[in-house]
């Protein structure tokens, strides 16, 4: 019996163990390496024949180089703050475009709802990739929003649209939108009508019923939703690589670079490592946000 | 305060001149094919505590939720204070409401679910706050202020709920099945706070129920619904002891109804016979409809005003020898199941005044059911 319980809890642990903690601490040590011309591309390794005075002699060529030479180059800092900046500012578009969706396919018919959420996760039965390549096609000089606007007569010459930041935006908006959709929906689905209607009845408009009543009740969503979009979005690659331009600095597109371009495996583990750390705290953020909101619930 | 004590007690519906507080003229109110208010006429008076019961779809709640102006007319006026309600939308209408599921805001504390509407009104900070001193003081709130409702039980939210609809003193309180979600001993002892509550601050309250107990306990008066149409309006007592119809009088408390036919009519009391079953007697009780002779009828009777006893009793109009096929023992009183020689079943209830051990009566035993002329009804059919 007791044995039983324990193998429960263990197998998720073996999987943390085996898939997060076994890769991270490969990738700290890389980062506490130097470059080398060889394969692997960094010294020192270590040799399982030596046994433990060779472990203690890899220890002792360890050193914190890497890291340090982040602080030196301003390019490492300012793509994670321009990643932040990046990240936050389409989380905040995904918002404002997610919570009308999710409040309108909330407030419709009971039997459009499964519909329309369907018509939201659809776009995830094609490949990201080819999501994000037909946007190459949509914002280009002769792509089809150009064309269209040209067509319109709104505009003379075609606008300049991929490459740049906004493409930028457009991107990872559209990419992670049904993950703020869906959290805001759930929330916003199993308030309680009868509420909105008591709030009126206390003397609310519909637009005061909305704000006291229906927004604050949505918040544990909106919270959700915005971690979803933000922390994959800070670490992002493809999208900026895709569709922004040669000054588009993200921090993803950097590790890539560090890794494939400039072969500096101990470098970009160090990059990999920073970024992991200013993730954990959103992601401890949003952890603790889902607890609140599994307590709130299980009243 | 006494005044609208004394001036309910003065029946004010019976009285044609008096302008009634709420009037509903000629509602109705459809839903696509359905009609779920049945072009209504309802006049309800100050002060009153006026009862919506009915089987559930019969548009008690629907009737309610128009006065709260949650729901809009499909024809007729219904005007508060004199003032006509329509496109008036809830939160412009001097009433309130108490919502079944309660309706708490789970995000607010308790005073501040009771301070929500207060603060609409954009009243001084210390009015409100004395305000909701005053409404958490009347209903005994005051260690659970600063809790969230899910750190609350249900009869403390059910209070929540009232002290929050009551804040706004509003003209007209709407009590939507307020007691439903409560056990039974909770819920008489709050049927008793509202009825104080009610009393103390001179309200109107129209409550919608489907516990025929609640609105006979609370209310002035009871508007008995079916299908979108009231059967009767009056007080507790006259419905339960001259129910116009036998769906009142079989929907209102436990009673014995005979099919029979009237023999005649005694005009010196305004009694009546009634043919009920071969080779029996007939039987006389009161009614106060005009029946004519041989028309069908229903004969009905409360179970508490049969009377049993173990010989023949004397002197009295109605008596019958049956036998007793169960007994149901409900502490303060008992229930017999009594088989008639006609094979007709009549439920008879005894206050237990003795101990179990006494009773006179046993299953089985041969019995004399017996009631006096006035005891029961004859209502057509």
């Amino acid at each position: 019996m007791k044995i039983q319980r324990y193998l429960l809890i263990v197998i998720p642990y073996l999987w943390l163990l085996a898939l997060f903690l076994v890769p991270f601490a490969i990738i700290f040590k890389i980062s506490l390496s130097d470059i080398a011309i060889s394969i692997p591309p960094y010294t020192p390794t270590f040799d399982w024949s030596d046994g433990f005075a060779g472990l203690s002699a890899l220890i002792s060529e360890f050193d914190f180089e890497n890291f340090i030479f982040l602080t030196d180059d301003d390019l490492y800092w300012k793509a994670y703050l321009s990643s932040v900046q990046i990240a936050a500012i389409a989380t905040f578009f995904t918002l404002l475009i997610g919570y009308p969706i999710a409040y309108a396919i909330a407030n419709m018919p009971d039997q459009w709802r499964p519909t329309l959420i369907m018509l939201i996760i659809l776009p995830f039965w094609t490949s990201f990739l080819i999501r994000v390549y037909a946007w190459i096609g949509i914002l280009g000089q002769e792509g089809f929003l150009n064309q269209f606007l040209i067509w319109l007569g709104i505009i003379d010459a075609p606008l300049v649209i991929l490459n740049t930041n906004i493409a930028v935006y457009i991107g990872i908006v559209y990419t992670y939108l049904p993950f703020m959709i869906l959290p805001i929906y759930s929330t916003l689905e199993k308030m309680d009508g009868s509420l909105l209607e008591a709030a009126q009845d206390l003397g609310c408009s519909r637009f005061e019923g909305f704000w006291l009543v229906t927004w604050p009740l949505s918040r544990p969503g909106i919270i959700a939703g915005c971690f979803l979009v933000f922390i994959p979005t800070l670490g992002e690659f493809v999208i900026p690589s895709l569709l922004g331009g040669s000054n588009t600095l993200m921090i993803g597109k950097v590790l890539w670079e560090e890794f494939f371009s400039n072969r500096d495996w101990p470098v970009a583990s160090a990059v990999a490592i920073i970024l992991l750390l200013i993730l954990i705290i959103p992601i401890i953020l949003f952890q603790r946000n889902e607890q609140r909101l599994r307590e709130q619930q299980g009243e | 305060m006494n005044t609208i004590e004394q001036y309910i007690a003065s029946s004010p519906w019976d009285d044609p001149a008096e302008t009634p507080f709420i009037s509903f003229k000629n509602v109705t109110k459809r839903f696509g094919s359905f009609t779920a208010v049945n072009n209504i006429d309802l006049n309800i008076y100050k002060g009153e505590f006026f009862a919506l019961l009915g089987p559930s779809g019969c548009g008690k709640t629907t009737l309610m939720r128009m006065l709260g102006g949650f729901e809009n007319l499909s024809e007729g006026t219904i005007k508060i204070d004199g003032q006509d309600m329509a496109g008036i939308p809830p939160n412009k209408r001097p009433v309130n409401m108490m919502f079944q599921s309660y309706a708490l805001f789970p995000h607010l504390t308790v005073e501040e679910n009771i301070a929500f509407g207060l603060q609409r009104d954009k009243l001084p900070k210390a009015d409100i706050a004395a305000r909701v001193d005053e409404m958490i003081n009347l209903v005994q709130l005051n260690k659970f202020a600063k809790r969230k409702p899910h750190q609350i039980s249900g009869g403390q939210k059910q209070r929540v709920a009232l002290a929050r609809s009551l804040a706004k003193a509003p003209k007209l309180l709407l009590l939507d099945e307020p007691l439903g979600a409560l056990d039974k001993k909770l819920r008489q002892e709050t049927q008793f706070e509202l009825m104080d509550i009610q009393e103390k601050l001179g309200t109107t309250f129209v409550i919608v129920t489907h516990d025929q107990e609640e609105a006979m306990t609370v209310a002035s008066r009871v508007a008995l619904m079916d299908q979108g149409q009231f059967v009767q309006i009056d007080t507790p007592s006259n419905i339960y002891e001259m129910p116009q119809s036998s769906y009142v009088a079989d929907f209102i408390g436990d009673i014995n109804l005979i099919n029979g036919a009237v023999k005649s009519k005694n005009d010196e009391n305004g009694t009546v016979s009634v043919n009920w079953a071969e080779s029996q007697l007939p039987i006389t009780g009161a009614t106060h409809q005009t029946l004519a002779s041989d028309q069908k009828c229903v004969f009905a009777i409360r179970p508490e005003k049969i009377s049993l006893s173990k010989t023949e009793p004397d002197n009295i109009a109605n008596k019958f020898k049956g036998k007793i096929l169960d007994i149901a023992y409900l502490g303060n009183m008992s229930t017999y199941n009594i088989e008639l020689a006609s094979g007709h079943l009549l439920k008879s209830q005894i206050a237990n005044s003795r101990r179990l051990s006494k009773r006179e009566f046993t299953w089985n035993d041969e019995v004399w059911v017996s009631w006096t002329e006035t005891a029961g009804l004859v209502l057509d059919k």
